[in-house]
């Protein structure tokens, strides 16, 4: 097993709906090596974004915990920075002052004036942004937005990047765009990352491990794919390479036949087991990435 | 052929004219305001001619009128008499320095009465007097109000109670607490204009604290999330976040605010005495000369005139200050 940097422990959760008890995630365990990508696939509503934002600390465990190079996250911090789907930039905000406002925050102590205004222009143009600084998010494309919230956790230098549907709003070539954007940049900076996706493509494309998750209630890791395509990885090349039709042959096997999404059980799609996802009609959102298959 | 083509071109531009001049913003924009004017004066003059009171007939259009010119030229002779007696008083005061260096001279205030003019600048101060103190309450507690839901089910029983409040009952309890407690020998400020200036603000901090609260609680939650994921600090949290977020709906309750406080200001002053269109109201329907009525008009259409004035100006901040410039405001 890798060295153990990020350490996701036993984590359950149990969510207080108006007095009925409902559990949403059960004994997730994750150990993710520094500089390592991960995604996390699974239907809707089977608590991906729960994972991720108590990683984020942004919401509490019931049991079990998760810990950063040893120290146990209890609280939200710029070392987890997160790129949420809707690009959360402050509308009111200019693209430069939107980074600046994590950037003060963070190296307010370490850097000086005139570094902290390299150092936000140096985290705008890693995301080819750098020529509309001081454009309003009203003002540029939803893709533009999205590479304005990615360089504002990048200017975080967080220890892990969480990124919670990054490019599910995007139409299909910004977001093939914002893809190869980030794979150079991790290539050039090496951050860990857990991203969480319904695209089974951009899940193979981008990561070193697919984390499949199974249906909640009571959620938790199906299987887990190792990917293990050479970087740095070229979209045509893989296209048609088998190692990439195989992993995303797997990966389309787990969501849709072994754990298939409880809203579409009725369907023509072939159902051939179905352990998990017995009791899983209150999580349905209806919301299944169809474009994936 | 050549000549077809060169008869058409003035036809073409003539159509072009008729098209700028019976465009939809002339029409909407001046045409039919200016008809709905001119409508409004018709039916108030011939309704007026049929309305006898004890002070006379009522008074139309062109009687106000007479009155706008009353009130003006009484204000200019005002003015000049207030000219002249600084004058005498400074050249009197010269004659006596002339005999004896040493003597005591007296400077005296002008005390003739407050002009129409006058009036309107002391309900505009007292206004914004209270607007102030209401607002100075009001934003703070709403922030609060609205970051903390424990916070607002505490305050909402109260807002609910005190918001339907009329200032004519807050005016006599505002009264006797003020000539209790504010009981300086030499006071900067007259009471009365005190007493106003917090029913006022008793009036209108309600509709900035509602909106304020409402704009608070509404942000989206992914912005507070970013906001506790760079981990920023309360203070930052409020001035950077918070406050930016919500600054449509702090506008809209302070326009709301704005426009109660005006229209419970001149009942505030018509008790209260203070020296302002309320007063002048009043002074004038115990008055009872003929004039009266009309001179009342020009008041009631001053009132409606500088409170639009005042939203106007209002509206002109909101834009300035919101962020959200595809919202329509109005």
């Amino acid at each position: 097993m890798q060295a153990k940097y990020l350490d996701i422990t036993g984590v359950g959760i149990e969510f207080d709906t108006g007095g009925k008890k409902f559990r949403a995630l059960q004994d997730v365990n994750l150990k993710l090596a520094k500089g390592e990508f991960v995604s996390l696939i699974g239907h809707s509503g089977c608590g991906k974004s729960t994972v991720l934002n108590i990683v984020a600390g942004l919401l509490h465990a019931t049991e079990g915990g998760v810990a950063l190079e040893g120290k146990e996250v209890i609280d939200p911090g710029p070392d987890r920075a997160v790129v949420f789907q809707n690009h959360s930039l402050m509308p009111w905000l200019t693209v430069y002052q939107n980074v600046e406002l994590a950037v003060n925050q963070v190296f307010r102590k370490t850097k000086n004036r005139a570094e902290r205004r390299e150092w936000i222009e140096h985290n705008l143009k890693l995301v080819n942004m750098d020529h509309a600084l001081d454009k309003l998010p009203s003002e540029i494309s939803g893709g533009m937005k999205q590479r304005v919230g990615i360089a504002r956790c990048l200017a975080m230098q967080p220890k892990v990047l969480l990124m919670d549907e990054p490019f599910g709003a995007l139409d299909a070539l910004t977001r093939a765009q914002l893809q190869d954007s980030l794979m150079r940049i991790q290539a050039e900076l090496g951050n860990t990352v857990i991203m969480i996706t319904h695209d089974v493509d951009e899940a193979v494309l981008l990561s070193d491990r697919i984390v499949m998750m199974t249906n909640g209630p009571a959620a938790t890791i199906g299987e887990i794919l190792e990917v293990k395509l050479a970087r740095p990885r070229d979209r045509l090349d893989l296209a048609e390479d088998p190692e990439f039709v195989h992993l995303r042959q797997q990966v389309l096997e787990f969501l849709y036949a072994k754990h298939v999404h409880p809203a579409s059980k009725t369907s023509t799609l072939p159902v051939r087991e179905s352990s998990e996802d017995a009791a899983g009609k209150s999580s349905s959102e209806g919301d299944p990435d169809t474009e994936a298959a | 052929m050549t000549d077809t083509v060169v008869a058409l071109r003035p036809d073409e531009r003539f159509r072009q004219m008729i098209e700028g001049i019976s465009s939809k913003s002339f029409v909407e924009g001046l045409l039919l305001p200016a008809l709905g004017i001119i409508a409004f004066l018709l039916v108030w003059q011939f309704a007026a001619n049929r309305i006898d009171t004890s002070l006379g007939q009522f008074p139309g259009p062109v009687q106000v009128w007479e009155q706008v010119q009353n009130l003006a030229g009484e204000h200019s002779r005002e003015r000049e008499k207030e000219a002249e007696f600084y004058q005498r008083q400074e050249d009197r005061n010269a004659k006596k320095l002339e005999k004896n260096p040493d003597a005591t001279i007296k400077w005296r205030d002008y005390t003739g009465k407050p002009t129409f003019v006058d009036q309107i600048g002391t309900s505009l101060l007292t206004v914004a007097a209270g607007f102030l103190i209401a607002n100075l309450i009001a934003i703070p507690l709403g922030i609060v109000c609205g970051l903390s839901a424990s916070m607002y089910k505490a305050m909402n029983p109260i807002i609910q109670i005190f918001k339907p409040v009329s200032p004519l009952a807050w005016l006599p309890l505002v009264t006797m607490v003020v000539s209790a407690t504010y009981t300086a020998d030499d006071p900067m400020l007259q009471k009365s204009f005190l007493n106003s200036a917090i029913t006022v603000a008793l009036c209108c901090l309600w509709p900035t604290l509602i909106n304020t609260t409402v704009g608070v609680a509404g942000i989206d939650r992914d912005l507070v999330n970013v906001s506790r994921v760079m981990a920023l600090p309360w203070r930052t949290h409020i001035s950077k976040i918070v406050v930016p977020a919500a600054i449509p709906m702090i506008f809209t309750g302070l326009r709301l605010s704005l426009a109660t406080g005006w229209m419970v200001l001149i009942a505030a002053e018509m008790l209260a005495q203070n020296p302002g269109l309320g007063k002048f109201v009043w002074d004038e329907f115990q008055n009872g000369s003929s004039d009266s009525l009309g001179r009342i008009m020009v008041a009631v259409l001053a009132i409606g005139f500088i409170g639009f004035m005042l939203d106007k100006m209002m509206l002109t901040l909101q834009k300035r200050a919101t962020w959200d410039k595809s919202a329509v405001l109005r």
